[in-house]
């Protein structure tokens, strides 16, 4: 019941929001149904936390504490993202860009991305897991596109051809993987259902297996943004309205990666831990030598930012090529330090773009002289992404390393970390660009409005609470690294 | 019963090589429907001989969906825009089909372990499906217009419902649609950015997609 209520509450309010041009209530509505689905998430975290997994819809539904994990990242960027979509339609239709119904379609296709993103963690069947996946692409495809520019329509094209071809791929991953069930032997039982995967996967084929997994990898990896398959998030995240650009590198990419780390519980269990590890391996160290180089010469602060998320998504694969409890449990805390610094950044540049009219580095200076309170939640930002602490990625980011040497992983932590240096200096040098400067012109000083400072500080403290101590989430993010790292 | 699955399996293999080979739109978005036919006759033959009333659902759905509707959708675009009517690829088509057969021996090749796995004359003709998803891929990558990479996409999409089909008789009935629907509503996205994208560089060509770069 709590698991249906909890899908069912941004499918009505998406509904609602059809209905009627968009007014600010519209706005409103959305972050209520969102917070509600936050305040359910917790509510089915504590619930399962010590108790059996709930299972609904004629077991097509399941929730375990690793899907109440993923409800609460995707309740909290949601947050943040519809309260800044507010501001963002507010804004456009001010200035004319963008009429009132087009804006209610915005609302309705927010909410049910959100919807879409539930149901893929909810799902127990990699089948409908994999159905939901695709549907967030198609949900999100006008959503990158809603500008209606030629950058943004390019954007959206080369979004959605990649991603589509990708998700085959993981579809093809999916039917292999339902096929070497099928072929199990006596003890097989043909089910696309993941724990029943999981309970057989040492009699499922190896060779067919081998395939399959690797084709997951490059399927969820291209929705992950993990090289080489990376190519359309620059362009997506940097074209897309600030709060989509949020929603999809806050939560999005990390779970098309949870729908990874489910299928590499059942491949360890066909393969044991060397194969996927060798996978996750490659594409995470690809994805941090891609970010590296191309944050080097970048000129644009949103593709800056995405570049970055390919960068953090490569640090997460290469904790879950480690594999073990810690190093999930690390993860998946970088998974929401991550998200909540990433959206905090995108809506603020959201904001940036808004005042000074460009994306440019080169085109925004001093901003902390002239706009202390955005450039602060910028700088702050910028902080937390590189995994300095009290944030909680500087946490997370220890942890994977620690877990990395633990399993005889060191040369990886170690190329891992020269990389993490290249990035962490060509990052500061882009962030001095942008915050500091003493120009010696009158600069008047702007005052940000509340309903930016508000939720942006808030995800910020956020941030550094749990980078602190851990302990509102220590026990769930242990109990959600059982479910794959047993 | 054998011999249709034999027949219609490898019709969808041929369409794609078809879709290499022609380079007239109209043509090609023909070929595209006539795998599409061909896939649900492999869905229809299998739920016959194995008296599964779900599977026979799928056939049907699937001869409509991807025999029927989606080929109208790409007609109009195609339709649409008259001085559109050529594929322009950038390999040459003697060249595309050398690169045909060359993907269908990798075909062959990769799914070894799968074909071992399931001893059945629908089991030995999966590679077929490997193929059309190869040849998918590779028209993807070689052809310039925007409706042709719609048509690589579908390609990729009826070789991965021909292994499912061939391999497993059939992924379940939801599954099956949740994914038919996915594929479709793809489709009217691409239909409906298409046409965005003619009005704002008055062709579809994706040679003009160039501004976002590094």
């Amino acid at each position: 019941m709590l698991v249906l209520v909890i899908l069912a509450v941004p499918i009505l309010a998406g509904v609602v929001s059809s209905l009627m041009p968009w007014r600010r209530v519209i706005g409103w509505l959305g972050l209520g149904a969102i917070s509600t689905v936050l305040a359910l998430g917790i509510a089915l975290a504590v619930r399962v936390l010590h108790r059996p997994p709930l299972i609904a819809f004629h077991s097509i539904l399941r929730a375990d504490a690793l899907s109440a994990f993923m409800v609460i990242v995707i309740g909290v960027i949601g947050v943040l993202a519809t309260w800044q979509s507010v501001r963002y339609l507010d804004a456009e239709i001010q200035a004319g860009r963008c009429s009132r119904r087009h804006a209610s379609f915005y609302s309705m296709l927010v909410m049910a991305f959100l919807s879409a993103m539930l149901l893929a963690v909810l799902a127990a069947n990699i089948g409908v897991m994999w159905v939901a996946v695709e549907a967030t692409t198609i949900t999100t495809a006008f959503l990158v596109g809603h500008r209606r520019t030629a950058k943004s329509l390019e954007a959206s094209w080369k979004y959605i051809i990649i991603c589509s071809v990708g998700i085959a791929m993981a579809f093809l991953g999916t039917v292999l993987v339902y096929l070497a069930a099928i072929h199990a032997g006596p003890k097989g039982h043909a089910s696309l259902n993941w724990t029943a995967l999981m309970a057989q996967s040492h009699h499922l084929n190896p060779g067919v297996l081998r395939l399959a997994f690797a084709l997951v990898v490059l399927g969820y990896g291209t929705k992950v943004g993990l090289a080489p398959m990376h190519s359309w998030l620059p362009d997506a995240h940097s074209q897309a309205p600030a709060p989509v650009s949020a929603l999809m590198s806050g939560v999005l990419l990390t779970v098309a990666f949870y729908a990874l780390l489910r299928f590499k519980a059942i491949a360890d269990g066909a393969l044991g831990p060397a194969y996927p590890r060798a996978l996750l391996v490659g594409a995470g160290l690809l994805s941090l030598l891609i970010a590296a180089s191309l944050l080097l010469t970048q000129h644009d602060y949103k593709r800056m930012l995405a570049y970055h998320s390919i960068e953090h998504m490569g640090l997460i694969a290469l904790g879950a090529a480690a594999g073990s409890p810690l190093a999930i449990a690390a993860v998946l805390l970088h998974i929401l330090g991550h998200g909540l610094a990433k959206a905090v950044l995108f809506l603020a540049s959201g904001e940036m773009v808004l005042q000074e009219g460009t994306s440019e580095i080169a085109g925004v200076h001093a901003l902390l002289a002239r706009r202390p309170v955005l450039g602060g939640i910028f700088g702050f930002g910028l902080v937390a992404l590189l995994g300095l602490p009290p944030f909680s990625l500087f946490v997370s980011e220890l942890n994977m390393i620690r877990a990395e040497f633990q399993v005889g992983l060191g040369w990886v932590a170690v190329v891992a970390l020269v990389l993490m240096a290249v990035i962490f200096g060509a990052v500061m040098s882009h962030g001095r660009h942008l915050l500091f400067g003493s120009d010696a012109e009158y600069q008047p000083v702007h005052r940000t409005p509340s309903i930016v400072s508000v939720p942006l500080i808030g995800g910020l403290v956020g941030c550094a609470v749990l980078g602190v101590a851990s302990w509102p989430l220590a026990g769930l993010l242990h109990a959600a690294a059982k479910v794959v790292a047993p | 019963m054998t011999d249709t699955l034999e027949l219609a399996a490898s019709v969808v293999l041929l369409c794609a090589v078809a879709v290499l080979w022609r380079r007239s739109l109209r043509t090609i978005v023909h070929a595209l429907a006539t795998q599409g036919l061909a896939l649900g006759v492999v869905a229809l033959a299998l739920g016959v001989s194995a008296h599964d009333g779900g599977l026979i659902a799928v056939g049907c759905l699937v001869i409509g969906a991807k025999g029927v509707v989606i080929p109208l959708l790409l007609g109009r675009v195609v339709a649409a825009d008259p001085s559109n009517r050529e594929a322009a690829p950038l390999v040459n088509v003697p060249a595309s089909l050398v690169a045909a057969a060359a993907l269908t021996f990798v075909a062959y090749v990769a799914t070894k372990p799968v074909v071992a796995l399931v001893p059945t004359t629908a089991g030995r003709l999966i590679p077929a499906g490997f193929a059309t998803l190869l040849i998918g891929f590779f028209a993807m990558t070689v052809r310039q217009k925007a409706i042709s990479q719609i048509v690589g996409l579908l390609l990729v999409d009826n070789g991965i419902a021909l292994v499912a089909f061939l391999g497993t008789a059939g992924v379940p009935l939801l599954v099956e649609l949740g994914a038919s629907l996915d594929v479709l509503l793809v489709v009217v996205v691409l239909q409906v950015l298409t046409t965005r994208i003619r009005a704002q560089f008055g062709a579809i060509d994706l040679d003009q997609l160039r501004k976002l770069h590094d």
